[in-house]
């Protein structure tokens, strides 16, 4: 609202303002319509001001999942999470049952996130929050760690003869030294 | 700023947004800014079973830097329009070069 305003505006009739018509100045009209944001303001600060104080799931570029509530922001999107727990999956496949998936859930507490290790964030649907995601099922901790990192150690693996296969036709790797999970 | 005028005109629409992870995430668009980091509203992931931590989910700020890419419909594009905009901005580009 400040940007709109210039010294030759009349000043804003607040609660300890001076009441209208005092000064022999006529009462400003009625503003027809709420005052609106200009379209520069719609950039990743006014995006992200509508999530502050919301619980959020975050992405991260590492694979990390993390959720938490958004305290504080800035324009780079470097973010303060509080209450920070990781929660790690485990695809079917690989757990005692391997037509459902494991999830367990860490908690980390405070978290400040820069912004350019951030992939992508979203609101969580409180509404869903306490269901488990759809064949996924809570497991230890202990359990789902160790399956994870098995998994991501097979994986590495995996990805790293991908690479040199390609490396040896003359590509190189989409994902070098960026690893999107 | 062409795709980002671009993109502008394309909020309320449905589109799917496909991540350098493979990732497909379809929603609303609801706004879109300088970097082109995308809102969406109303998300559903394609193979949501491959990815879990997005089912409690209900709308996404994705980065501009991670977007592989942006699918359309191919109805909501003004395609004379875009062409114009197109042309306009490389004359403007080509102006700025001299």
């Amino acid at each position: 609202m400040m940007e709109n305003l210039s010294i030759s505006d009349p000043p804003l009739q607040g609660p300890g303002g001076i009441p209208p018509g005092v000064l022999g100045r006529p009462p400003p009209q009625a503003q027809a319509q709420p005052q609106q944001l200009p379209a520069q303001m719609f950039t990743t600060a006014a995006q992200l001001l509508d999530l502050t104080d919301k619980k959020l799931m975050l992405a991260l570029r590492d694979g990390r999942k993390l959720t938490g509530i958004l305290r504080s922001w800035d324009q780079f999107a470097n973010l303060v999470l509080q209450s920070t727990r990781e929660r790690i999956f485990v695809p079917p496949g690989s757990g005692p049952d391997p037509s459902r998936g494991l999830y367990a859930d860490i908690d980390k507490g405070i978290f400040l996130v820069r912004g350019e290790n951030v992939l992508l964030l979203g609101e969580i649907d409180l509404d869903k929050d306490d269901d488990p995601p759809p064949g996924y099922d809570l497991a230890e901790v202990e359990l789902v760690q160790s399956l994870a990192k098995a998994r991501k150690a097979e994986e590495k693996l995996k990805e790293k003869s991908k690479v040199r296969k390609l490396a040896a036709i003359g590509f190189e790797g989409e994902s070098q030294g960026e690893v999107l999970l | 700023m062409l795709f980002f005028s671009f993109f502008k005109t394309l909020i309320d629409q449905e589109v799917t947004v496909e991540l350098k992870n493979d990732i497909q995430i379809r929603g609303i668009l609801k706004s879109v800014d300088q970097y082109l980091n995308i809102k969406l509203e109303d998300i559903s992931v394609v193979e949501e079973l491959k990815y879990p931590h997005l089912s409690a989910v209900k709308n996404v700020f994705i980065r501009g830097s991670v977007v592989r890419y942006v699918h359309l419909p191919a109805g909501a594009v003004d395609i004379p329009l875009l062409e114009d905009a197109t042309r306009r901005e490389a004359a403007n580009q080509a102006g700025k070069a001299k």
